[in-house]
């Protein structure tokens, strides 16, 4: 049976890059307002989702070649490594610091390590969520 | 007068989600009740954004977006569940 889906098609590929970019927006308003990696992680997660169902499996596969599951590895160890990072300088484990630095055309900026942490968090989440969401659809 | 308006139209949208919801329990067919339930998610967001202006905050506008990103993935995948039987294809099918 032929199926035209042109429209879902076309506004797939804008609604894609608006859903990135609250993802993008999410991830660095977590430190003082609601978001968060977590969230981030969903929100990324659900645009992969949506160009799941908009295109297939094979197609997704061919333009993003990602192995899901060694992104959630990548993402548990980013987050782990972190937390080891402050025993190396006497500090308990998950110690995070931050400092204000100057740079060119930003200004002067708040930079810390929880941003590693939370990168950590955000793979993690997408991996496995991800990874679930095809693991189901592929026993039909 | 402003906020009286606000309140009103609050429980219009409130009586607007009520006969909604009727028409998802004894929606005859799927599309009605998959209509419904999108049209639910629209009238959701609707009361957020009221709900954002009486209470003067934009605490609930990131709420209100992923909410709206939300709505419209289900209802893909659910009008994709009634058009094909499949939700996510292993391969391209025939275009």
């Amino acid at each position: 049976m032929k199926i035209n889906n042109v429209i879902l098609r076309t506004a797939s590929r804008f609604v894609v890059f608006i859903i990135l970019t609250l993802a993008l927006y999410l991830f660095f308003a977590g430190h003082n307002n609601p978001g968060g990696g977590f969230i981030a992680g969903l929100v990324l997660s659900s645009a992969f989702v949506l160009m799941y169902l908009v295109n297939d499996m094979e197609t997704v596969q061919k333009a993003i070649p990602l192995d899901f599951r060694r992104i959630a590895a990548l993402g548990a160890f980013l987050a782990v490594g972190t937390g080891f990072g402050g025993l190396i300088f006497g500090a308990p484990f998950l110690t995070q610091v931050f400092g204000h630095f100057h740079l060119p055309f930003f200004g002067t900026v708040e930079l810390t390590t929880v941003t590693i942490f939370e990168a950590g968090v955000t793979l993690t989440v997408v991996g496995v969520v991800i990874t679930i969401i095809l693991s189901i659809s592929e026993d039909v | 007068m402003e906020k009286i308006v606000l309140i009103i139209s609050l429980v219009l949208i409130g009586i607007a989600i009520g006969i909604t919801l009727i028409r998802i329990i004894i929606g005859p067919s799927l599309p009605d009740r998959v209509l419904s339930l999108d049209i639910v998610g629209v009238q959701i967001v609707s009361v957020l954004a009221i709900i954002s202006i009486i209470l003067e905050t934009d605490a609930f506008l990131g709420v209100l977006l992923i909410l709206a990103i939300l709505s419209f993935i289900g209802t893909i995948a659910f009008t994709k569940f009634i058009e094909r039987g499949v939700i996510i294809e292993r391969r391209k099918r025939d275009l």
